[in-house]
C-alpha cells in the first residue's frame, strides 16, 4: 500500500525529453523560470504556452497528468489572484454591492498575468521531475555542484545522502506500517481523539522507528565500508553523463523560442 | 590464504570491565575452501570473521590476508577488495535505488573505468542469476533476491574470499535455498573461497570444513564427517547435528553395525538399504 508511492512523480518513458542529460534539463528549467518572469505581454505567454505544450507532447506524458500538479496549489493561486484584483489601484471595473471594495481593470490584468505565471512555473518544474528519474537528477545535481567543491560545497556527500534517503524511504515506510500494526494489536489508538491526543499517540510509533533507523544506518555504514567506500575521492561512475547532439539542439531551440517570447514584450504594437 | 596467529580481541565495557571475546586463535583458511563457522551466540564467530577484512583489528596477535597485515592502515582497502562480506539483513546493505547501480557501488569506489564496471556488474549479476532484474528497484524484490543482489555487489569487487555472516537468517525457506545454491555454485564453479557463518547445521554440512567455536576459542575443526561424529562435544556447546547423522548414531547405539559419518539424506538412504 504505502510501498507503491512514486518518488518525485517520475513518469517513466523513453522519449527524447526523457533521454536528455539531467544537467541540461536542470539548467534549462532554471532558465525557463527566470524567463517566465521577464515576459511582459500575452503574446509572450502564448509562445511560452505553445512551447510548453510542445514539450509535454514530445515527452509523451498525458496533459492531465502534468496539470494535476497544480491542484494542491490552486487555493494559493486563487487567493493571490483575488487579492490582486481588489487591492490594485486604477480604473474601477466594478464594485461589490453595499461595500467599499472595488475591483480595478489594472487588478484584473495583474491577476491574469500572475495566474498564468504561477501555472507555468508549476508545470515547467514538474516537467523536470516527471521526465527525469530521481537517480539521474541526483547525478545531475552532483555534477552541477562539483565546481563549487573548492569553496567547500560537499557535492558528492549531498548526492549520496539523497540517494540513500530515496533508497530507504520505502523501507522505512514499510517498517512504519509494521510498527503501527504491532502497536495497534497491543491496544494503541492512532485514529481517535483531538489533535493533541493523536500527536501524543504517535510517540510509541516514532520511538521504535527512530531506534531502528539508527540501527539500520549503523549496519549500512559498515556494509559500505566493506565495499571500500571512501567518500567521493577517486570514485568513478558506471554511467557517465554525456552531452549528446540532441542535448545541444534542444538547448538551442529552447533558448531561441523563449528569447522570442521575452522579446515579444518589447514590440509596442503587440498586446 | 587467510592466517591468524594467536588472535585475541578484547573490549572494555562502560564500567571498565575487560571482556575477552577471542582468546588466542590460530587458523589457516586456504584458497578455494568452503568453510562453515558455527557456534552459539556470543561464541565469537562474527567477531572472528570481522578480523578477516580489517573491520575489527586484533587486540593481540596478527591476521594476515595473503601476507598483508590487517593492522597496517594503508593496506585496508587492498584487504577489503580481496575479502568481501555479506551481512544478515539484505535491506541494510543495499545503497542505490536501482539493482545495477547498487552492484556498481563497490567497483565505483575502487575507481575502475566505466566500461569495465559495466562488464563486472553484468557478470556479477549473471553469477547470482539476477541479470533479468537489473533495472528494478531493490525494495520490490523478495528477501532471497535482495540477498543475492548483496552477494553480486560483493562479487563486483572481484574478491578472492567471501564471508557471509548468517546470510539466510532473515529469509524464508525459498530464499534460503536460492542463496545457499548461489553460494555453493560460486565455490564450485568460480573456485571462490567461502566462509559461511551459520546457525543451521544443514547449511554447515554443505561445507568442506567446519570450524566450531565456543567461548572465544576453536573447539573443533575438520570435515563435516569428522565434526558430526563428535556428538557429545557438539551437544554440550548447544549445537545440533543433522537429523540423518543423529539417526545413524542412534542405530549404532542400539548395536546395529552401520556407518556413523552420514550427512546427506541420500547417503542415509543408501546406508539403511545396505542394512536391510
Amino acid at each position: 500500500m504505502l510501498k507503491d508511492i512514486t518518488l518525485g512523480q517520475y513518469y517513466p518513458g523513453n522519449s527524447k525529453i526523457h533521454n536528455l542529460d539531467p544537467r541540461v534539463k536542470i539548467l534549462l528549467t532554471m532558465l525557463y523560470i527566470v524567463l517566465l518572469f521577464t515576459v511582459k505581454n500575452f503574446t509572450g505567454f502564448a509562445i511560452f504556452a505553445a512551447f510548453t505544450f510542445f514539450i509535454i507532447y514530445s515527452a509523451k506524458i498525458p496533459v492531465k497528468y502534468v496539470f494535476k500538479g497544480i491542484k494542491p496549489l490552486l487555493f494559493i493561486i486563487l487567493f493571490t489572484a483575488v487579492l490582486n484584483i481588489f487591492m490594485t489601484q486604477g480604473r474601477i471595473a466594478f464594485r461589490i454591492p453595499y461595500t467599499p471594495i472595488v475591483a480595478t481593470w489594472e487588478g484584473i490584468y495583474m491577476a491574469t498575468f500572475m495566474i498564468i505565471r504561477l501555472v507555468f512555473l508549476i508545470v515547467g518544474t514538474s516537467l523536470l521531475t516527471l521526465t527525469s528519474s530521481p537517480i539521474s537528477l541526483t547525478d545531475g545535481i552532483e555534477h552541477l555542484l562539483s565546481p563549487f567543491k573548492k569553496i567547500g560545497v560537499p557535492a558528492h556527500e549531498l548526492a549520496m545522502m539523497m540517494t540513500i534517503a530515496m533508497r530507504f524511504i520505502p523501507t522505512l515506510l514499510e517498517e512504519t506500517e509494521k510498527i503501527m500494526k504491532a502497536q495497534t494489536s497491543r491496544g494503541a489508538d492512532f485514529e481517535t481523539g483531538n489533535i493533541l491526543k493523536r500527536a501524543k499517540s504517535l510517540v510509541p510509533l516514532l520511538v521504535p522507528l527512530f531506534i531502528s533507523a539508527f540501527r539500520r544506518a549503523d549496519e549500512l555504514a559498515l556494509a559500505m565500508e566493506c565495499r571500500c567506500y571512501n567518500g567521493g575521492n577517486g570514485r568513478t561512475r558506471m554511467k557517465k553523463l554525456k552531452i549528446t547532439k540532441s542535448d545541444i539542439i534542444c538547448s538551442i531551440v529552447f533558448v531561441i523560442v523563449l528569447s522570442l517570447a521575452v522579446f515579444a514584450g518589447y514590440i509596442p504594437f503587440l498586446f | 590464504m587467510i592466517k591468524t596467529e594467536n588472535l585475541q580481541y578484547n573490549y572494555e565495557t562502560d564500567d571498565e570491565k575487560e571482556i575477552k571475546v577471542l582468546k588466542g586463535i590460530d587458523l589457516e583458511i586456504h584458497k578455494g575452501e568452503f568453510v562453515a563457522l558455527v557456534g552459539h551466540n556470543g561464541s565469537g564467530k562474527s567477531t572472528l570473521a570481522k578480523h578477516f577484512n580489517a573491520v575489527l583489528l586484533p587486540s593481540g596477535g596478527k591476521v594476515y590476508v595473503e601476507n598483508l597485515d590487517t593492522s597496517d592502515e594503508e593496506l585496508i582497502f587492498e584487504i577489503r577488495r580481496r575479502v568481501g562480506m555479506v551481512f544478515q539483513n539484505p535491506d541494510n546493505q543495499l545503497v542505490a535505488t536501482i539493482v545495477e547501480e547498487d552492484v556498481a557501488f563497490a567497483p565505483e569506489n575502487l575507481g575502475i573505468e566505466s566500461e569495465k564496471i559495466r562488464q563486472r556488474v553484468d557478470s556479477a549479476l549473471n553469477a547470482v542469476g539476477m541479470y533479468a532484474h537489473r533495472l528494478e528497484a531493490p525494495h520490490l524484490l523478495s528477501g532471497g533476491q535482495k540477498q543475492r543482489i548483496a552477494i553480486a555487489g560483493i562479487l563486483a569487487m572481484q574478491p578472492k574470499y567471501i564471508i557471509l555472516d548468517e546470510p539466510t537468517a532473515m529469509l524464508d525457506p525459498i530464499g534460503r535455498k536460492e542463496v545457499l545454491a548461489t553460494i555453493s555454485r560460486l565455490n564450485k564453479e568460480q573456485n571462490m573461497t567461502v566462509i559461511l557463518i551459520t546457525h543451521y547445521m544443514e547449511e554447515a554440512a554443505m561445507a568442506d570444513r567446519i570450524i566450531v567455536m565456543r567461548d572465544g576459542g576453536v573447539i573443533l575443526d575438520g570435515t563435516p564427517k569428522e565434526v558430526f561424529v563428535k556428538t557429545d562435544v557438539l551437544k554440550s556447546t548447544g549445537l545440533d547435528i543433522p537429523q540423518t547423522t543423529e539417526l545413524m548414531l542412534a542405530l549404532a547405539d542400539k548395536g546395529i553395525d552401520s556407518a556413523r559419518d552420514v550427512i546427506t539424506v541420500d547417503e542415509c538412504v543408501e546406508e539403511i538399504l545396505k542394512l536391510i
